[in-house]
């Protein structure tokens, strides 16, 4: 009954048939075998130093333990359990427009790009269009549209992964002080890279050309969502 | 069938055998069946051969009334000669004109709509909007 938890003693959640399925042993028994280890010797000769130590010895390779804990200790179980690589949701394809629902830029409607290798999906405003750039959203927080723009031809960079996006780790703890100032005065801000504002700017252009293409629709991505009076957002079409 | 009262009523739409009914609950919703025969006074059975509603018992709380009725409809018709009849009056063309088909045709199509065409309709709201304050303001002037 190990899959099976008990429910009381003698009564296990799944019945028979169930326990049996999950067994699986009508596929039959594994045939693999295992890559053959090589056995290492248990001693190893280590010479001694030491006129009266026989100048040699054999020494185990791993030492037994000095002491038994008093206690069984239990060991905890290996897990088997592997993360699965994210699933983008079926209403989520190249091109179709996001509401975002959190984060500084809630409430824009930006274009989906594609879903990078974390599960995050990329998204861009365009940045031209709406101010939102080039950016990682968790698909949880967006509601999918079924107006779809048409990225037909248009290349993404390989540039952009998760690392595009990782910040840059600053060594060692800095004080307040140096942090925000200098000489007394306040820090200039950085400037913003000018090799990501190009980027942003060669997705844009292809992605603005095919959002021209349709009528009003770079209206309706500068255009911010919300709800009203009445509007209830599991009975509303998007 | 239009009922021979002597007396003059205010009611005009009766719960009687041909009179063509609303469903406004269960599978069959926004569509329109005929009354063929009253079981009592909770209940009728209906049928829509023409609306692809299946002759059933249907409560008078899940049902309008419509202001079209079949002329001549003998009680307990079966399916076949309510079709026939339907199609001689072109009770669903009537009712497919009429200001209240139409009106909840328009409903449900405004609630069907994406979030880009509800934007869309905004849009072409303002327009009008404008066109009118406009046209208003010219005609004042």
């Amino acid at each position: 009954m190990a899959r099976s938890k008990e429910l009381v003693p003698g009564v296990g959640r799944f019945s028979r048939s169930q326990v049996a399925a999950k067994r699986g042993l009508w596929k039959g028994t594994k045939k693999s075998e295992k890559p053959a280890v090589e056995p290492t010797s248990e001693t190893v000769e280590k010479t001694i130093g030491g006129d009266k130590n026989g100048g040699k010895r054999l020494v185990p390779t791993s030492k037994a333990p000095r002491f038994y804990s008093a206690e069984d200790v239990r060991q905890p179980k290996k897990s088997r359990k592997t993360a699965k690589p994210p699933q983008l949701r079926s209403s989520i394809t190249p091109g179709t427009v996001l509401i975002l629902l959190a984060g500084r830029f809630r409430g824009k409607r930006v274009v989906f790009l594609k879903q990078l290798e974390s599960g995050l999906l990329l998204v861009s405003g365009p940045y031209k269009v709406n101010g939102v750039p080039l950016r990682r959203v968790n698909q949880a927080y967006v509601i999918a549209t079924s107006t779809i723009v048409n990225l037909e031809g248009i290349k993404l960079s390989e540039e952009i992964n998760d690392a595009y996006f990782a910040k840059s780790s600053s060594k060692g703890a800095k004080s307040a002080e140096e942090e925000f100032f200098e000489d007394g005065n306040p820090k200039e801000k950085e400037p913003f890279p000018a090799s990501k504002a190009a980027l942003q700017k060669e997705v844009d252009s292809s992605l603005i050309t095919a959002i021209k293409k349709t009528e009003n629709l770079a209206k309706y991505l500068k255009s911010s969502w919300g709800l009203s009076k009445g509007q209830y957002p599991h009975q509303m079409v998007f | 069938m239009v009922t021979d009262l002597d007396v003059d009523s205010t009611f005009k739409r009766f719960v009687e055998v041909g009179r063509v009914v609303l469903l406004k609950s269960g599978p069959y919703t926004g569509k329109i069946a005929v009354i063929a025969e009253i079981i009592d006074h909770k209940r009728a059975v209906i049928d829509g051969p023409t609306t692809s509603v299946p002759r059933q018992s249907y409560p008078y709380k899940h049902l309008t009334l419509t202001p079209l009725a079949l002329t001549k409809l003998p009680r307990g018709s079966r399916s076949g000669a309510i079709k026939k009849q339907l199609e001689k009056e072109d009770t669903l063309t009537k009712w497919n004109n009429s200001e209240w088909a139409k009106k909840r045709a328009a409903v449900e199509k405004r609630r069907g709509l994406n979030d880009f065409a509800r934007f869309s309709v905004m849009l072409e709201k303002k327009k009008r909007r404008d066109g009118v304050r406009k046209a208003v303001k010219a005609s004042k002037a």
